[in-house]
């Protein structure tokens, strides 16, 4: 019953999150880096319903287009992450060995630092720049769904539907493809999800920090990075894009929390 | 428990090792020329080879590791190219005030986290419940660099009741205490609430009943001690998160720690500062996981790890 409403709630929002963001020209009442000198820092009204910013730039607007941006970007590092820990995890969980043993050492180094520390490193050394903060996001958040992978594949690997599939000839690619990928998804959803919005925050921390998104990017860290200078006279800068962020991760959190109750449960 | 104890700590050595190897690599190896980024694309190559030359950066990059080594295995860690210090120094003396910091979240999280936990599970479906799940719902989809700034604003700007920034006495740590230790209050609660909830039940619980144990008791003593286990797991795997949220906090709140040092080594291309900030941050890191396993020990007397 509750699980139900978790991830009814978290999927809704989602939708809606993910129509701003298809729609976001058709949406937004004005462009998000169209600027009016004129009429800036000004807080709510009639023609800027979230106000303006340093530059006259509509906020509203703004944090339309930053949908495409935090959706984009947590999307893409999901998507290359999960690739990269499929594609290892599989390799060190159905062939062993030396293989194993040393990707698995580099897991346990990577997984020694607190993630954003070491994007925050990487993006040090690359400069800023949104491409470099899916680079060192996706390098790193691959250990996860990794561990995951090969977990599951050792466990599966000497289940008999699968010593079956190997006696009747099929092909190690084919077992995995297969017959193992297909098991594991419920497990890579539920953990896509939780890593989709920390990817979100983590984007976030470092436009937020100076090192992700470059200006006129409507990146909602970049646009509370932005907000900081003027937090005495507009507070509306800090205000809204923070409440993007935390309604984006709400919902991913809360559409994971409502998945795992779901499927694991049926699992089981 | 000595032995276990020795061989933690010999566990520890190969993952220290890939850790300052892969800190250097990403300093050293990664694309990009730190001597040009220093003087700017407009220095002459004289001037350039000067500073290569001084920094060991024109030495092939097995070298450079080695002597990298070497500088560590004493306690070297180099030379801030920015202000000339010693990074260990520099590392060492901001060292205190990010303690200071990510202890007081933790504490923070720690006493919000057992009464919201402990009340929620004894009281649950009530509409006490419902907050402190609503508490932790968002206090985990806040993110710390919103929270800090909107902290900011109430507190400091509008009421005047705490200091905008800076560390000095311990109004000045309330809000980037709070700030930082909101996700894990959070985190916590959910997973105290929870833990209870399924232990409750449990054949143990209901003999200790049988035998007329009273209900505070029960909860506060024989469950809880049943769900410390998972709490000291969390508490220790967040620590991690808090060290780096704390470069986050320690910029919004303007406080002196590493996590700012960290930031202006970054903003100055201050490489060899940069290197000494990220190996600290994970060194403590790997020590509080260590230390997590030895408590971990301590409070359940059935795991060995002698065999």
């Amino acid at each position: 019953m509750k699980t139900n409403t978790a991830l009814t709630i978290g999927v809704i929002l989602l939708a809606a999150l993910g129509v701003a963001a298809a729609l976001a020209p058709a949406l937004a009442p004005y462009s998000a880096t169209a600027q009016n000198l004129a009429y800036d820092l000004a807080p709510s009204s009639a023609d800027h319903l979230l106000g303006t910013d340093k530059l006259g730039r509509d906020v509203l607007s703004r944090i339309v287009y930053g949908s495409r941006i935090s959706l984009g970007v947590g999307a893409t590092i999901v998507a290359v992450s999960l690739a990269i820990g499929l594609l290892i995890g599989a390799l060190c969980g159905y062939f062993g060995g030396r293989t194993d043993l040393l990707l698995m050492r580099l897991v346990d180094v990577l997984m020694a630092f607190p993630g954003i520390l070491l994007a925050i490193a990487f993006t040090a050394v690359l400069g800023p720049g949104l491409d470099h903060v899916v680079i060192a996001l996706a390098l790193i958040g691959w250990t996860g769904y990794a561990r995951l992978v090969r977990g599951e594949i050792l466990s599966l690997r000497e289940k008999d539907f699968v010593h079956s599939v190997r006696a009747l000839g099929g092909s190690p690619l084919r077992i995995i493809a297969r017959h193992i990928v297909p098991n594991l998804l419920p497990a890579l959803l539920i953990q896509a999800t939780f890593g989709m919005a920390a990817a979100i925050i983590a984007e976030g921390s470092l436009s937020f920090l100076g090192l992700g998104a470059e200006p006129p990017t409507p990146s909602w860290g970049a646009m509370l990075n932005e907000g900081r200078q003027f937090i005495l006279v507009a507070p509306h800068l800090t205000a809204y894009p923070g409440l993007a962020i935390t309604i984006t991760v709400l919902a991913l959190n809360l559409a994971g929390d409502g998945l795992r109750d779901r499927l694991e449960k049926r699992g089981k | 428990m000595k032995r276990f104890l020795i061989a933690r700590l010999l566990l520890l050595l190969p993952t220290l090792f890939g850790a300052v190897t892969l800190v250097f690599l990403l300093i050293h190896a990664v694309p990009g020329d730190p001597v040009e980024a220093m003087l700017g694309e407009t220095a002459s190559s004289a001037d350039k080879a000067a500073l290569a030359h001084e920094l060991g950066l024109d030495q092939p990059l097995p070298i450079q590791y080695a002597r990298f080594m070497v500088g560590l295995a004493s306690g070297d860690l180099g030379r801030s190219l920015y202000n000339q210090g010693s990074v260990a120094e520099l590392v060492l003396r901001r060292l205190p005030a990010t303690l200071e910091l990510t202890l007081a979240a933790m504490a923070i999280a720690l006493l919000v986290s057992f009464p919201l936990g402990i009340f929620a599970a004894a009281r649950s479906g009530s509409a006490g419940d419902r907050l402190a799940l609503l508490f932790s719902l968002f206090g985990l989809a806040m993110p710390n660099f919103w929270l800090g700034p909107l902290l900011m604003i109430v507190f400091s700007i509008e009421l005047g009741w705490l200091p905008v920034s800076g560390r000095g006495g311990p109004a000045n740590l309330v809000l980037p205490a709070i700030t930082l230790g909101t996700a894990m209050a959070a985190i916590l609660t959910r997973m105290i609430r929870s833990g209870l909830i399924d232990t409750i039940h449990e054949d143990y619980i209901r003999t200790a009943r049988a035998k007329g144990v009273g209900e505070r008791r029960i909860w506060l003593k024989h469950a809880l001690r049943n769900s410390l286990m998972s709490v000291i797991t969390i508490v220790g795997l967040q620590f991690g998160s808090l060290l780096a949220g704390a470069i986050v906090t320690e910029s919004i709140f303007s406080w002196p720690g590493l996590g700012r040092l960290t930031l202006q080594a970054i903003q100055t291309r201050d490489y060899p500062l940069v290197q000494g900030c990220v190996l600290a941050i994970a060194v403590s890191y790997l020590l509080v996981n260590l230390l997590t396993d030895v408590l971990y020990r301590a409070v359940d007397p059935r795991i060995s790890y002698e065999d």
